[in-house]
């Protein structure tokens, strides 16, 4: 067997020549490098952790429906990326968005209300899982055709651009994305016209249940998106500081007018691809060992060594979200559902009379 | 740039008005799509308008439909007003995920947080001999599409007029140009400005049977008419304008006078338009009927190149008259 054939194990996997700037450690003195900003990092990933082991349950229990794709595995792409970006910039984000919703800093309440298809959900109860929305903190969505948001992305900062804002536009997307024609054109087009576009491109090794190498003549995909001449590396999507700080040194330079990057975040999702997934395609073997890479284990454990934490300080932060998150599910369950007299509501705007 | 004859305009240079003055108006406005900078606009609708406005607001782009007219939705959503330009309407079917999965669902879909102010305009129709993938008229595909306003320009008034109504609507407005078109030619009142882009109009009055056509066949079908008129037949005829959504109350007007309907559409047959608009007529208008629906399509084949083959394809103005005949009965 090829070694091709086979992702290769995770220790492999570490960042592929990182630009000297991202090889740097994270020092104590930073201003996101202090211990509480780590101790946040850490709740950060675990209130996602939480917030889709609930998401397992509801669905098993029939409360929530349609297509659920969980981030269990990930957390630290999404929440390593957003400290990089201001609530100025933007997101265009997966199906599999949860956990950019959520470390965007859309609450938690509107998110499950948004799975329970309430109207206090972030998207009114219109979208579901898939298709998370949010015009207060500029999320664009929750886009379900694999690449079909990467065009958006390259619009809004096109808009961003046209306008001289100094915004970031964080375009979210996995390595399926990649064999997809949009996302050739996008890149193409993000570096012709240089715009501030920071395309993150998380690598969990499959795209569905196909994996990697079963589609892709070239799996380094840095390699892929470097040759439409945007600075392109790949990074350790398992460790969160490594995210932050490679997604930080990406976005201060998109931010400064150094045209798009491009982040490929290696990572695994623990899960199956959905709900719906038996997960017949991978090895359990595999996935248990990336089970031991764990992003929260590794950040808790790492921390624990330099003394930033606490015995009880994880079972503390633990059972907050525990209560943050009963308390999401109760107010989504008492949520109003959309009259159906709403059903062709904003099919077309409103129009003046 | 003038047209054909003292006086006169082009419904190209009507439309190349409409662009200029939006872009004047309203610094938000800006076209891309291929070539429509350097080269002037595959069909030079905007010729000229790149030195007028900068490489910024007149943005050529590469071959990809897919991204930018994506990129036309984010920059909609971002707060700018793009006008998009496909070639042609077969090529727009590159981006269709595009129209289809966000610019007719986004706003929907996210409870009515995003509006998409596009405007995607593209050619659409054959006659020029162009063959099986730069011919066909698909915008009653389009029309099955809710979100959408789809709209075709079949005068001098309307390619001078709709784009600007087009723009200041907060949804996705399409706009389809028949190819035939860009170089008719007439006097266009010097205010014309922008119409309503709601409602179907009669262009002929008429008494006993209701030609309904858009875009490329309204020429054919006036002319029908006039044929027509020499047979003590009276025809009226209805010029759509907009595809979606349906003006059907200027159409059922119409028919309960005349009682006969004859509709033609440049589409094929099955699934078309012309279907949806025969099916309306059907629901809302059976009983002042006195004779069924009559459909004038294009022949179900790929269009061919020679121009006998194409001729024969496409719905023709003895073919109109020989329908209403057949109507009237």
């Amino acid at each position: 067997m090829s070694p091709r054939r086979r992702p290769a194990a995770p220790a492999a996997r570490q960042a592929a020549s990182p630009p000297a700037a991202a090889r740097q450690p994270v020092m104590h003195n930073e201003p996101g490098g202090s211990a509480a900003h780590r101790t946040d990092l850490l709740r950060q990933m675990l209130l996602i952790r939480r917030f889709e082991e609930k998401c397992v349950e509801l669905y098993s229990a029939g409360e929530i429906h349609g297509f659920v794709h969980l981030y269990i595995g990930e957390e630290a792409v999404a929440v390593g990326v957003n400290q990089a970006l201001t609530p100025d910039d933007a997101i265009v984000s997966t199906y599999r968005e949860h956990g950019h919703a959520l470390a965007r800093g859309i609450p938690m309440t509107a998110v499950m209300a948004e799975m329970y298809g309430r109207t206090t959900g972030c998207s009114g109860g219109r979208g579901g899982s898939m298709h998370l929305f949010d015009a207060q903190t500029r999320f664009y969505g929750g886009n379900a055709i694999v690449g079909g948001g990467l065009p958006l992305a390259v619009g809004i900062a096109l808009t961003d651009r046209m306008r001289g804002r100094s915004r970031v536009t964080a375009c979210f997307f996995g390595d399926g994305a990649v064999a997809e024609g949009e996302f050739h054109e996008c890149l193409n087009l993000a570096t012709l016209w240089q715009l501030p576009v920071l395309f993150c491109c998380e690598n969990n090794l499959y795209a569905m249940g196909t994996a990697l190498a079963r589609a892709q003549a070239q799996t380094d995909l840095a390699v892929r998106a470097a040759s439409y001449g945007m600075p392109a590396w790949a990074v350790d999507g398992m460790d969160v500081l490594a995210v932050e700080q490679a997604a930080r040194h990406a976005a201060d330079a998109v931010r400064g007018g150094g045209g798009p990057h491009f982040l490929e975040l290696r990572t695994y999702r623990f899960r199956a691809h959905s709900m719906y997934d038996p997960d017949r395609y991978r090895d359990k073997a595999e996935v248990e060992e990336w089970k031991r890479r764990d992003p929260i284990d590794a950040l808790a454990a790492r921390m624990r060594e330099a003394g930033e934490l606490a015995g009880d300080t994880l079972a503390a932060i633990d059972a907050d979200l525990t209560g943050e998150l009963t308390d999401a599910i109760d107010k989504a369950r008492g949520g109003p559902l959309e009259p159906v007299s709403d059903l062709t509501r904003f099919v077309y705007s409103p129009r003046q009379p | 740039m003038t047209g054909s004859g003292p006086g006169k305009t082009t419904y190209r240079e009507a439309m190349r008005a409409a662009i200029r003055e939006a872009m004047l108006a309203d610094e938000r406005v800006f076209l891309m799509g291929e070539d429509v900078g350097r080269y002037g606009g595959c069909f030079a609708v905007s010729l000229g308008l790149l030195e007028e406005f900068g490489p910024e607001r007149i943005r050529d782009t590469p071959l990809s439909e897919s991204a930018f007219v994506g990129a036309g939705i984010g920059a909609a959503i971002g707060g700018m007003r793009p006008i998009v330009e496909i070639m042609t309407v077969n090529f727009s079917l590159l981006a269709l995920d595009q129209i289809m999965n966000n610019a007719a669902t986004l706003l929907h879909m996210s409870g009515g947080q995003f509006s998409v102010p596009l405007v995607i305009r593209m050619t659409t129709g054959a006659g020029r001999q162009v063959a099986a993938q730069h011919s066909h008229s698909l915008e009653g595909w389009y029309t099955h599409i809710p979100g959408l306003r789809i709209v075709a320009p079949a005068t001098l008034e309307d390619a001078r007029g709709m784009l600007w109504t087009a723009l200041a609507d907060p949804d996705p407005v399409l706009i389809f140009e028949h190819g035939s078109l860009y170089n008719m030619a007439g006097v266009l009142a010097p205010d014309a400005g922008a119409v309503d882009i709601d409602s179907a109009v009669i262009r002929r009055p008429g008494t006993d049977v209701t030609l309904i056509t858009y875009g490329g066949t309204l020429g054919k079908a006036l002319d029908a008419a006039e044929a027509l008129a020499g047979e003590q037949i009276q025809a009226e005829v209805i010029d759509l304008r907009t595809l979606r959504p349906l003006d059907d109350e200027t159409v059922m007007a119409s028919v309960r006078r005349t009682h006969r309907a004859v509709i033609v559409d440049e589409g094929w047959r099955s699934g078309s338009l012309a279907a949806e608009v025969s099916a309306r007529i059907m629901e809302q208008a059976f009983y002042d009927l006195d004779a069924p629906v009559e459909r004038v399509c294009s022949a179900e084949v790929p269009m061919p190149y020679p121009r006998h083959l194409e001729e024969a394809a496409l719905p023709q103005v003895p073919a109109i008259v020989e329908a209403a005949r057949q109507a009237v009965g």
